[in-house]
């Protein structure tokens, strides 16, 4: 029978099946982080268990720390005692921690391929939403709550449903100034901010294929916006290129037994799926967003809808009311519009590509008086190449602040929030109201036109720049 | 987990689609350790002139005494964002034991389950007809016959669930009970992988 990549790894995975009900679905790989592990944690101590399989887990800390003097204690209690409980969890049941301090802290998303951990083939799991990031590799990897958690922690299994099969095609070359953030926003813009709910994605087609790994990890990153379980793409030479010499990846006699594996990993030609759409990357422009949902993005030279004319009535009086929070017009274009922040981070683009992007478009020049920019690479890793690199002295030349790693401004759970009402193009991957900090106004953008925003001070089309 | 088989309340409508965890509770509430206390925070930024709570917004239904009840009544694609099990601490804590909807969030869903808080699912039409009813209208929720009722008009529609899950809400079971029962089967796959 013919398979999709998700059936083969979904399949092998199954340790037992429930009528009319969910698998038992056995997980390979298992990533936690301070914000959503503690209670799991307590909810296995109340049971009197210990963590089934600890080596199969890995833990950072990133959404809650600071990224000003990360060797200075925490400042904020709460987020210091939430910290200080991840690492006395830990180290309880044997986990390895890559905690702050340690050369391969950063955000969850970033450190597990960087490192190696994340491999094609794996089911893997996170506390996170945006754990869809690893299914770049061909893993199948999805975002948990923390009962689930609590459930990995049990028994190294989660209960999962099925999910349906999605494939977004995407042929062709892409336009200048065009890069994966763009094909991703323009896909949830077509199909919604729900449209893939139900669902598992597969990207495919030559515009997938000539993606470099981080790039493929910013599509995947973002299958949550639209609702999908998660998202995946089959594993090719670029991604074993990728991977080879890795901290954890494997080596000599390991490496080729799984290569071998790893190259029957592909969706067979007659593998069926539920649902198919086909993308043309010629259609795709810089994409932007005005609302606050990822679906509520346009070309950035296009102009916002004109809400009398959307007929559906659910969606008009969601987009009004958007459109109230973020202070912004129907029918109104973005272009030329001032913001007052750029937020240049996030498991979505904080990658040393991203920055590299960013680099070459504002190399020897000097941001805008108007906006204050603020870099956050995604680990310490990519910190450290970063510095090695000397983007660093490119960034602090045009008056950018480059911060340590985590998350930072995409949720602004630490000090780095966007103040009330004021303006933030974003390369991070939701523009919720008050993601970024109460009353917070985001837009959502790739890297280039982050980078062009930063020199202008307004919202740019990066195309003019290149 | 607490059990649940039916429940009959007054119901509190918010009419908007797309709500996120990120409303649902704000991310700076997320410092906690424990499983309780979100209900304060639910809806925080609708709910509050700057973050204040001496300062109600009181055009938000939250705030208005008329609107009360164990079941919250959403726009399509509820819960859809981050997975933030607290969302569902947060409704739970808040004395919500059903959340109705036409579409929810795949993990949103999950986390209620999980939580004792049953999410139903039904038509846009149905929703409107519940969108309808007055402050004083009661709905019926049965888990075992899986049927939703507007009490006032006697309307009446099924929603689904899974065998599985219906059992553990009805009786109060949950999945790590389910998982420790099967732990020679796990450990006798891990072997075959071996
Ligand atoms: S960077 Fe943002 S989206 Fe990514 S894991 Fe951190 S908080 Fe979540």
């Amino acid at each position: 029978m013919a398979n999709t990549l998700f059936d083969k790894i979904w399949d092998s995975h199954v340790v037992k099946s429930i009528e009319d009900g969910p698998s038992v679905l056995y997980i390979d790989k298992h990533f936690i982080h301070e914000v959503t592990s503690p209670q799991a944690f307590k909810g296995i101590e109340n049971r009197g268990l210990k963590v089934f399989r600890p080596k199969q887990v890995v833990a950072t800390a990133d959404h809650n720390v600071p990224t000003v003097d990360q060797h200075l204690p925490i400042k904020d209690e709460l987020s210091r005692l939430q910290v200080q409980q991840l690492i006395e969890n830990c180290a309880k049941h044997d986990i390895e921690l890559y905690g702050l301090g340690h050369s391969f802290q950063g955000i969850v998303h970033v450190i597990g391929p960087e490192l190696g951990i994340t491999q094609p083939g794996l089911t893997i799991v996170c506390g996170d939403s945006h754990t869809s990031t690893h299914g770049a590799f061909g893993a199948i990897a999805f975002g948990i709550g923390t009962s689930e958690v609590e459930m990995v922690f049990a028994s190294q299994c989660v209960l999962q449903t099925k999910p349906k099969a999605m494939r977004i095609n995407i042929e062709g070359d892409l336009n200048k100034g065009v890069v994966s953030k763009d094909i991703i926003l323009y896909i949830i813009a077509k199909i919604s901010a729900s449209g893939a709910t139900g669902y598992f994605v597969e990207y495919a087609g030559s515009a997938i294929r000539a993606l470099s790994m981080e790039a493929r990890m910013t599509i995947c990153n973002m299958s949550i916006e639209m609702g999908a379980r998660g998202g995946m793409i089959a594993p090719d030479d670029i991604t074993f290129e990728y991977m080879k010499g890795r901290e954890f990846a494997p080596k000599g006699a390991e490496w080729d037994k799984k290569m071998i594996e790893w190259k029957q990993l592909f969706s067979d030609d007659d593998a069926v799926f539920d649902l198919e759409i086909n993308i043309n990357a010629a259609d795709i422009e810089p994409m932007i967003t005005y609302g606050t949902n990822p679906g509520l993005g346009i070309g950035i030279r296009e102009s916002i809808p004109v809400t009398d004319r959307i007929p559906d009535e659910g969606e008009r009086k969601n987009i009004i009311k958007s459109l109230q929070y973020m202070g912004l017009n129907s029918g109104a274009p973005l272009l030329g519009m001032p913001v007052q922040h750029i937020f240049i981070g996030s498991c979505t683009n904080s990658r040393i590509e991203d920055l590299r992007l960013v680099a070459d478009v504002i190399k020897g020049k000097r941001k805008s008086d108007n906006v204050q920019v603020m870099i956050v690479p995604g680990s310490q890793q990519v910190a450290a190449q970063v510095k090695a690199e000397g983007l660093d002295k490119i960034f602090e030349a045009a008056g950018f602040e480059v911060r340590q790693a985590g998350c930072s401004a995409c949720l602004g759970m630490n000090e780095d929030k966007i103040p009330a009402g004021e303006y933030c193009i974003s390369t991070s991957n939701r523009n919720f109201e008050g993601r970024q900090g109460a009353g917070a106004r985001t837009l959502l953008a790739s890297p280039l036109t982050a980078a062009a925003a930063a020199l202008t001070g307004v919202v740019t089309d990066v195309r003019e720049m290149l | 987990m607490q059990a649940f088989k039916e429940i009959q309340s007054t119901f509190v409508p918010l009419p908007m689609e797309n709500i996120d965890t990120d409303q649902i509770i704000p991310a700076r509430f997320l410092k906690a350790t424990t499983r309780e206390g979100f209900g304060k925070n639910l809806f925080r930024d609708w709910r509050y002139e700057n973050d204040n709570e001496a300062t109600p917004k009181t055009d938000f239904i939250l705030n208005n005494p008329l609107y009360k009840g164990s079941i919250l009544v959403a726009g399509k694609n509820f819960g859809c964002g981050s997975s933030r099990e607290h969302a569902a601490w947060a409704v739970l804590d808040a004395g919500f034991n059903a959340v109705v909807s036409s579409f929810f969030a795949d993990i949103f869903k999950n986390n209620a389950l999980n939580n004792g808080v049953l999410p139903v699912v039904v038509s846009d039409e149905f929703l409107d007809q519940i969108f309808q009813q007055p402050n004083t209208g009661t709905l019926t929720i049965n888990l075992e016959t899986q049927t939703i009722t507007i009490d006032a008009t006697g309307a009446s529609e099924s929603f689904e669930i899974n065998t599985y899950k219906k059992t553990c809400m009805i009786n109060g079971f949950d999945d790590i009970d389910f998982l420790l029962s099967n732990k020679e089967e796990i450990i006798a796959y891990e072997k075959m992988q071996m």
